[in-house]
């Protein structure tokens, strides 16, 4: 008897309030809206100190946009695998779920290992090239808060995915028990989300 | 029941997000006005942001309360931004005069 209420969540006495599927997915907005405050807020103060700084470089200048580009085209394509895998567990499809996943899963670490490189690239060579040292300039420091901040999204995402990928090896879901999949999938959608903003503050404006 | 609605075409917005990628990008190299291309990056990127919220995110497909509510952080960040100029006029100018003072004895 419980089982079929939680199937069929319009039957159940207390009905999860705008996302009448379910309350997890309700959980998970109001998570993303409070960590959108603590994003938009990071990118609302780097726009302030920039503003307010006299010496501040042209971003492309030092930091390289084609890496980055990449990455940018990475997580896209990464968040276009988890819709695809979403998608493919709503029709029962066991395999396009893992195989779409696994994808998911290796672009957040290509993403992962092409920014280590950057970082590295830039504590080391570029910035002191250019005359902004690793912690000498709020430049670098507003940099290293914000793109480590969402690496660390990324990093998270990594795991919340492998978790979902254990669980769908293990045959946890199906076409009529996929909600933590979509649930899981609005969390890397916004880590996506989050990405296209800090590329356009931090690197291209 | 808000599950049932059609599957949107995921792979066109996918090229859409390259599309506009692409275009940012390139909008970095223009000979524009700085004031332009300021503008158009964060229209660019609002644009990309949105189509991931609402395709991606589903959030065309839920209660519009629940976008309205998701679109609260934008808001207060904005406002946030206006809350905090009034302070920053300020500095531009005291750290110009500052070099200046400091380049004219020289």
């Amino acid at each position: 008897m419980t089982q079929v209420a939680t199937m069929h969540p319009s039957v159940e006495a207390t009905e999860s309030p705008l996302t009448p599927e379910s309350w997890g997915k309700l959980g998970m907005w109001i998570f993303l809206i409070g960590d959108a405050m603590t994003f938009g807020t990071g990118i609302a103060a780097y726009g302030a100190i920039r503003y307010g700084s006299a010496d501040w470089p042209v971003p492309s200048n030092v930091l390289g946009i084609p890496l980055t580009a990449f990455m940018t085209f990475l997580l896209i394509c990464s968040s276009v695998t988890m819709v695809l895998s979403l998608s493919a567990i709503k029709r029962g499809d066991q395999r396009g779920l893992r195989n779409f996943l696994l994808l998911t899963i290796l672009g957040g670490l290509i993403f992962l290992g092409c920014q280590a490189y950057e970082w590295n690239h830039l504590i080391f060579h570029r910035l002191p090239e250019k005359g902004f040292s690793f912690t000498g300039h709020l430049f670098a420091t507003t940099f290293f808060v914000l793109t480590g901040f969402h690496g660390m999204h990324v990093t998270g995402g990594v795991i919340y995915l492998s978790c979902i990928v254990i669980q769908g090896v293990r045959g946890r879901y199906s076409a009529e028990r996929y909600n933590p999949v979509e649930i899981a999938g609005l969390y890397w959608h916004f880590v996506d989300l989050v990405w296209i903003l800090i590329f356009t503050f931090v690197y291209l404006l | 029941m808000a599950t049932a609605h059609k599957e949107p075409n995921y792979i066109g917005v996918f090229w859409w997000l390259l599309a506009l990628t692409i275009i940012e990008i390139a909008v970095i190299y223009m000979p524009l006005a700085k004031l332009a291309i300021g503008i158009l990056l964060v229209g660019l990127a609002l644009s990309k942001a949105s189509l991931v919220a609402m395709y991606f995110m589903h959030l065309r497909f839920e209660r519009r309360t629940l976008a309205l509510i998701a679109l609260t952080p934008l808001l207060i960040c904005v406002l946030l931004v206006f809350a905090l100029l009034p302070d920053l006029s300020a500095t531009p100018h005291q750290s110009a005069v500052a070099s200046q003072v400091s380049t004219t004895p020289h």
